[in-house]
């Protein structure tokens, strides 16, 4: 037990002198990288601008209120492909996603070269941004929905497959066991075996992921696929800050609605 | 004996138990999901002639893609890299300094009522918008460049970490809690002796997951003008040097991986 002397009496302290000591190089070192960072990130900031910025703010804030309410009838179609995006692109995903998790978890893939190549796949996906994607698919669907559902459904594939490979590798093996030894194939296996202790989580996970999708779905508009965010990046561009706050509110009760059908739907399932 | 009695309290077959165990959801979910479905599917406007029209496009565009160009436009993509890698880890600390307060309020076995939901309302709005709309507000407030990259990661981080963090609180063991208070500690040391060391390691595995996920939104930061490798990236698709943007995409996919693999032995290793 780390003690020290105070007042000439025996008392305790939380760590001994070296844990001490390092975790203050720890802070040192923390520290130094930050205020390096600071540094750098300040050299390139145009310091009258972030001062200007309270009173561009307030201005902006003027221009905003009142939302122009009667903009709404032209909002619904937006707002509703923004939620068909997101579903489809999600369904996509999940299609996808499961043999992918299948193939990734250590304890069903049928070789470990199909292991690599799936958990290829998952980073892969997963380090492009749903916008990137948007962005690329963009230039050869041309703009629309379609390339939204697609990019939002390659930007998910490895954020499912992976929270799905985790479960599939953490399931209890006395039952897989149970079933080989009925002398099941491995399809069986998978189907009779493994599937129904990860159902819960591929239900979870599916909607979990349409829950961000939705958020995500919103932005795609700015490079051109389709939603609410077209509308969204349009009205900027015309200074139109009335429609700005009106699109801005129904994006908030979209996600507001969509994570209430999402914790519902959770808690009716698992 | 009665041995036919006995067999017959056997079924012959099985069936596997359905998923959702009431019928009533169970059809109700199906039927409600094929009726959106075609709705959706019906209202989709797909145009077959343009995407055919562009697939060939598709092709050309791909191959532009290869090989990968690392070489030409070496320089700007190194300061963009670097200033996408400074801006996620200071808006990484900042955000994290930011949600510790508000993540404590939002704890409901922490805080009074009043205060949890000021906080709790401002993790809903924080976690409602994504970055990129944060950002293009940041944009027009702060002008181009790495702050309004910086301000927009921020408050994104606030939502994220902060929420965790309360959730994390309220599912704390009280015991632990309870047996600092009866040393008569004060609320400071009751924070830093009872809570502190049974959230910290999920936190820092936690926080370097921030600024993995910091990192990989500052690249689509700067489609929108937040500076950091997006803005290098935008470029090269308006420029159409396609070899550069294939370049940009495998550097960011390498960095993802090595900060995924960095956060997964960090947190082996703290816990």
């Amino acid at each position: 037990m780390p003690t020290m002397t105070q007042n000439g009496e025996l008392s305790w302290k939380r760590r001994t002198t070296a844990t001490q000591l390092r975790n203050w190089a720890y802070w040192l070192i923390g520290i130094a990288i930050v205020s390096f960072a600071w540094h750098l990130i300040s050299e390139k900031t145009i310091w009258f601008f972030v001062q200007d910025a309270p009173r561009q703010a307030a201005d902006m804030g003027a221009r905003m209120v009142p939302p122009k309410w009667s903009y709404m009838s032209q909002l619904w179609k937006p707002a509703w492909d923004t939620i068909n995006i997101a579903s489809i692109g999600t369904i996509i995903a999940m299609v996808i996603a499961i043999p992918v998790a299948f193939a990734a978890a250590s304890n069903t893939t049928p070789h470990l070269l199909v292991r690599s190549a799936a958990l290829f796949v998952i980073v892969s996906s997963r380090s492009v941004n749903s916008l990137i994607w948007a962005l690329m698919l963009v230039f050869i669907l041309g703009p629309g929905i379609l390339a939204g559902t697609i990019a939002i459904g390659l930007r998910s594939i490895g954020f499912c497959a992976k929270l799905l490979y985790e479960a599939i590798e953490e399931i209890d093996q006395s039952q897989v066991e149970a079933i080989e030894a009925t002398g099941a194939s491995r399809i069986q296996k998978i189907v009779y075996g493994i599937l129904p202790q990860v159902m819960p989580t591929i239900a979870g996970v599916g909607i979990y992921r349409w829950d961000i999708n939705i958020r995500e779905s919103t932005i795609l508009g700015l490079v051109g696929a389709g939603g609410i965010g077209l509308q969204l990046s349009g009205s900027m561009n015309t200074l139109a800050w009335t429609q700005v706050s009106m699109i801005l509110l129904v994006i908030l009760a979209t996600v507001f609605i969509s994570e209430w059908v999402s914790a519902k739907v959770r808690g009716a399932i698992i | 004996m009665n041995t036919s009695s006995q067999t017959a309290s056997y079924p012959g077959s099985w069936q596997k138990p359905p998923f959702i165990e009431n019928p009533l959801l169970r059809w109700g979910l199906i039927v409600g999901a094929a009726v959106y479905l075609t709705a959706a599917l019906g209202t989709m406007e797909i145009d077959i002639d343009r995407v055919m029209e562009g697939l060939p496009r598709g092709k050309r565009f791909l191959d532009a893609f290869f090989p990968p160009n690392f070489a030409d436009n070496r320089g700007v993509m190194w300061e963009g890299i670097l200033e996408s890698i400074w801006m996620a880890i200071i808006s990484t600390v900042v955000g994290i300094a930011l949600s510790v307060p508000i993540g404590l309020g939002a704890a409901k076995n922490l805080a009074p009522t009043w205060v949890y939901l000021a906080c709790r309302s401002v993790i809903a709005g924080s976690r409602t918008f994504p970055e990129i709309i944060l950002a293009i507000f940041a944009v027009k407030l702060f002008g181009f460049g790495p702050f309004a990259g910086f301000i927009a990661l921020s408050l994104g981080t606030i939502g994220f970490f902060a929420k965790l963090l309360a959730e994390d609180i309220e599912n704390i063991s009280p015991v632990q809690a309870e047996a600092i208070r009866a040393t008569g500690a004060s609320w400071f040391q009751w924070i830093n002796y009872a809570i502190q060391p049974q959230v910290m390691p999920r936190m820092i595995g936690l926080s370097v997951y921030r600024l993995d996920i910091n990192f990989r939104e500052s690249a689509v930061i700067g489609i929108v003008g937040g500076g950091g490798i997006g803005a290098t990236l935008n470029t090269a698709f308006s420029r159409y040097e396609f070899d550069t943007a294939a370049a940009i995409l495998i550097i960011i996919i390498a960095i993802v991986m090595t900060l995924e693999f960095c956060s997964g032995f960090l947190r082996k290793w703290v816990q």
